[in-house]
């Protein structure tokens, strides 16, 4: 890492900024929960509030957005598995022969 | 003109004084440090190797006596007996496998196989001790952590032997410990062998960091990838998948040892009954969701315990053909391509569970596609024979025997594919021979060739020529003799884990039951246990060999006897700790065999070589 | 020769050892929690709703959790910022106010888990069903527990609804004082248990989770703060390994807090 001292300030307030934006995710999320959108919206809204959360500490305390090919490449295929797992696997479950065979 | 072949200073035999101080810093270290917990990636890989073997030979052990049962139902087993009675007390009443006993052998024998001897010695011995070496390193990325996975992987596997010796003894569902009878069996042998998978789960995902991590960034000065010897390629994408394919499974025993310990219901569904009673708990969970993630790693690891092998094989066969392997990119593609691939292919255990038939097609053909890379890396080393100058050493005989071995288990493979088939096919004898078929005179011929090949490197010496060729056509011939007719049983409907080795299904239960096994295909049982007995025998030249080699074998000529080109055969024998003095700078591919105009039939890849002759 | 790139980045990649390293182990984890989430959504679709508790989490004790791992992951980054710019003093610091924040969040958990270890649902004979607490607060009683002591009858403090009545409110702890203990013969009981893991699959999910998560907390305190301790000696000898050593710690922390961003709402809210 060739960062100079000097640029860590900029880095410093990155990192407050973000971190008030997580805060104020947090608040969002409990406060948009007690509001009935509808029980399938709730879970998405959640989900979506959770996911910009998640990106902000990955892409910028973890450093995410200025890290090397490989590191995304690793990243890729495992967003790759992780989801073929979830979905296949709720899919099959869900997915049923249409009637039993009666004689 | 003559072209010499110059070897750089830095590959000498003696160590360069400035690290000759380091070298015998490590001798120093007493025996504790150097031995026992060594940092040093080929002593791990030794201990990884003896371990495994020992393993190997602990499941093939309780094959035998499963084998005896299935042929023998209800008789007590000979020379063994007794002794089994002593130990086990009342399942090995009077020296006779109770039913219980031999699905806790069967259970046993599975686990035992895959993952503490299989696995351990094609990764963590084969892959601990060449990968370095033939990359051009010093050692593994992080050699602490190499140590911690070979003690992890030792303790699992106590923790699963220790199993046979407690009240109910050990595991009983199965490898695949499918619940709810998993979790319900009354035997705390279940909870050792999670607690056992998740020590090991453990030791792979160190171990998978460690040689990805190593592979990516400690290749010598112009070790390109595309130079890199097709057996790290295997180790690569091994790494990968066990990094990425273990966690589910880990997630998996987790929740059953909740399920077990903590009376949660995670795949135990409403309603079950246990002995007849309403189980008391709270319900709502799903058998499936046990068999999802345990497929999930399941298939990915049936392209661990072949990789490796693969891998191996090419080595060997570059080596005693004396030509390059044919195909060098289409084998790394189709290893990458059959990594990729293998982690959405898992639920083609699962046909018969009642799956719907859009899900049914999609693991249909993405299974119907993975078999194309393994169609083209056989291919490749089909093709890599032609017209080679091929030498038959006992390494090259098992890596050629491995070629038609595994085709067969390939191929078999096939019908299981297809769900209209594997309906009549899934569960029975048919499954066991397929997979032997892929992984005993597939992956263990492998690991053969893989001993014979490299035990020149590790000790100065060769293994005895002769008894190598008798252990090879013995094991040949008996290994066929055991898994052949095993197709033809599970054609006719023979089952699988049925400790009477199908006597109840059998004409012996009256001339008008339909359906039964008829009395050639039990014959076959009596078939296949004089093989099972021969393929024993056929080892013992083996195991002396082995023992006898490291101290009375022929001495080695030179630090390459086999004239190899790739990097683990430039160094001196043993390679000293931190095996090269300095990095080596590496110039070209890994079979650079009879390049023309070249002085010797072979240029290794780091050596200095004059213009060639146009 | 000594293994290279151990604090250099190798120029191909531009990475260093350590740091490849962690992010495969940090893929691996992906792998693990992903595949509990996915148990998690498969049981809960499947799963008849009047037997998915909801609502029976303390929001905001949550989400202050949530509040503590995040400054946490504020101040575990800004502790390598501090060795970036050589002040020693201030990732000491950073360092310390992290495993403490830790260690806060490992005690709330605690107290979470002892609150629901002695919250109880009672299955009657006729059908209904109560949730509330039993009087002296004892935890982890079943019925059979009560057969086995020769107990007649539990005095029960009902809690004002029942989760399967619908979406329900957080159960304030201030309604708790309205209500006086019922007594409930134990011939009229055929399930009693406190709300632990065998209790239902939700809190099979919620106690297994969340405890697989405490416990790479834990693990990942231990780690900060040896580094915050005896490990940083070696900023006298080697700063820029430390330096490596303390992103690298500091990127499994911020994964933690990652995974609990996702544990909280889907667990506690929804």
């Amino acid at each position: 890492m060739s960062d100079h001292t000097a640029d860590f300030s900029s880095h410093v307030r990155g990192y407050l900024i973000v971190g008030a934006a997580l805060l104020i995710g947090t608040l969002l999320t409990v406060w948009a929960s007690y509001i009935d959108l509808g029980h399938h919206w709730n879970i998405v809204l959640a989900l979506v509030i959770a996911s910009v959360k998640a990106s902000l500490v990955a892409l910028f305390f973890m450093h995410l957005i200025s890290e090397k090919q490989l590191i995304y490449t690793v990243l890729a295929f495992t967003v790759f598995f992780v989801t073929g797992l979830m979905f296949l696997t709720l899919t099959s479950y869900h997915d049923l022969p249409a009637q039993t065979v009666t004689h | 003109m003559q072209a010499t072949t110059l070897t750089p200073p830095h590959v000498e035999a003696h160590p360069h004084p400035a690290h000759h101080a380091h070298h015998a810093h490590q001798e120093d270290a007493g025996f504790w440090r150097t031995y026992i917990f060594s940092t040093d990636h080929k002593i791990i890989g030794i201990q990884y190797g003896l371990t495994a073997l020992c393993f190997m030979l602990f499941g093939f052990c309780l094959m035998l006596m499963m084998r005896w049962q299935i042929a023998h139902p209800g008789e007590p087993i000979p020379l063994v007996g007794p002794l089994l009675e002593k130990l086990l007390g009342n399942p090995a009443a009077k020296g006779v496998m109770s039913p219980d006993l031999y699905n806790s052998f069967g259970a046993m024998h599975g686990t035992i196989m895959v993952f503490l001897a299989v696995v351990p010695l094609a990764f963590g011995a084969f892959g601990n001790y060449v990968v370095p070496l033939q990359i051009g390193a010093p050692d593994m990325a992080f050699p602490r952590v190499n140590m911690a996975s070979y003690q992890c992987y030792l303790l699992g596997g106590i923790i699963m032997l220790v199993s046979f010796f407690i009240p109910g003894g050990a595991a009983q569902a199965g490898w695949t410990s499918y619940s709810p009878l998993a979790t319900t069996i009354p035997t705390d042998g279940q909870t050792f062998w999670l607690i056992g998978m998740v020590l090991l789960i453990t030791s792979s995902l160190l171990g998978a960091v460690n040689f990805i991590a190593t592979i990516v960034q400690l290749r010598a000065p112009g070790m390109t990838w595309m130079r890199l010897p097709f057996f790290v390629w295997a180790q690569f994408v091994t790494g990968f998948i066990l990094l990425l394919a273990f966690p589910p499974l880990e997630a998996a025993g987790i929740m059953q040892l909740m399920d077990r310990v903590a009376g949660t219901s995670f795949f135990l569904p409403t309603g079950l009954a246990v002995g007849g009673h309403l189980a008391n708990v709270s319900g709502g969970g799903s058998p499936l969701l046990w068999q999802h993630l345990f497929w999930f790693l399941g298939h990915p690891e049936v392209y661990v315990l072949i990789l490796p092998a693969m891998g191996i094989v090419c080595e060997v066969i570059a080596n005693n053909t004396r030509k390059p392997i044919w195909g060098y990119k289409s084998l790394v593609y189709s290893a990458l391509f059959l990594g990729t691939l293998s982690f959405i292919v898992w639920a083609h255990h699962m046909y018969l569970t009642g799956m719907g038939t859009k899900i049914s097609a999609f693991f249909q053909t993405t299974t119907m596609i993975i078999s194309i890379p393994s169609v083209i890396i056989l291919t490749c080393f089909f093709i890599s024979l032609w017209g080679g100058s091929i030498r038959f050493n006992t390494p090259m005989l098992f890596a050629l025997a491995f070629l038609p071995m595994f085709g067969i288990g390939g191929l078999t493979g096939l019908p299981l594919g297809f769900a209209a088939a594997d309906l009549h096919l899934h569960d029975t004898y048919y499954v066991i021979g397929h997979f032997h078929y892929v992984v005993a005179p597939g992956t263990i011929f492998a690991m053969f060739a893989g001993v014979y090949y490299w035990f020149p490197k590790l000790t100065g010496r060769h293994m005895n020529e002769f008894w190598g060729r008798v252990h090879f056509w013995c094991s040949f011939i008996f290994m066929n003799i055991v898994f052949m007719p095993m197709f033809a049983q599970g054609m006719a409907g023979m089952l699988r884990r049925m400790s009477d080795g199908g006597l109840n299904y059998s004409e012996a239960r009256g001339p008008d039951v339909a359906g039964t096994l008829s009395s050639p295909i039990i014959g076959l049982n009596k078939f296949i246990l004089w093989g099972g007995v021969g393929l024993a025998i056929s080892q013992v030249p083996f195991i002396i060999n082995l023992f006898r080699s490291i101290w009375k074998g022929e001495k080695i000529a030179s630090d390459n006897p086999w004239e190899a080109t790739t990097l683990e055969w430039q160094t001196p024998t043993p390679p000293p700790h931190g095996n090269f003095a300095h990095a080596p700078k590496v110039f070209r591919g890994p079979y650079e065999y009879s390049v023309p105009g070249a002085s010797k039939d072979f240029t290794p890849q780091n050596a200095l070589e004059a213009a060639r002759n146009s | 020769m000594d293994i290279p790139y151990t604090t250099q980045p190798r120029p191909d990649t531009g990475i260093y050892n350590a740091k490849i390293g962690i992010w495969l182990f940090l893929a691996s984890e992906v792998m693990l929690f992903g595949a509990l989430f996915s148990s998690y959504i498969l049981l809960r679709v499947g799963a008849a709703p009047a037997d998915w508790p909801h609502g029976l989490l303390n929001i905001p004790i949550g989400a202050f959790n949530t509040v503590v791992l995040i400054v946490s992951s504020v101040t575990v980054v800004m502790a390598w910022a501090s060795l970036k710019m050589k002040k020693l003093a201030q990732f000491k610091l950073f360092q310390a106010v992290t495993v403490l924040c830790a260690l806060t969040f490992l005690w709330v958990k605690s107290y979470e888990y002892r609150e629901k270890f002695s919250h109880y649902e009672v299955w009657k004979t006729d059908g209904t069903r109560l949730t509330g607490h039993i009087e002296g607060k004892p935890m982890f009683l079943t019925l059979a527990k009560l057969q086995v002591a020769k107990k007649e009858k539990i005095e029960f403090v009902a809690d004002p609804h029942h989760y399967s009545e619908g979406k329900t409110p957080m159960v304030k702890h201030e309604a708790h004082a309205e209500h006086k203990p019922v007594e409930i013969p134990l011939a009229e009981i055929k399930r009693l248990s406190a709300f632990v893991p065998a209790h239902s699959t939700y809190f099979a999910v919620y106690f297994t989770m969340t405890a697989l998560h405490a416990l790479h907390v834990l693990g990942g305190a231990i780690v900060i703060g040896y580094l915050f301790g005896p490990g940083s000696k070696m900023w006298f000898t080697d700063p820029e390994r430390l330096t490596n050593r303390v992103e690298v710690a500091g990127l499994f922390w911020h994964f933690v807090d990652l995974v609990w961003i996702f544990l909280f709402p889907v667990l506690y809210l929804l």
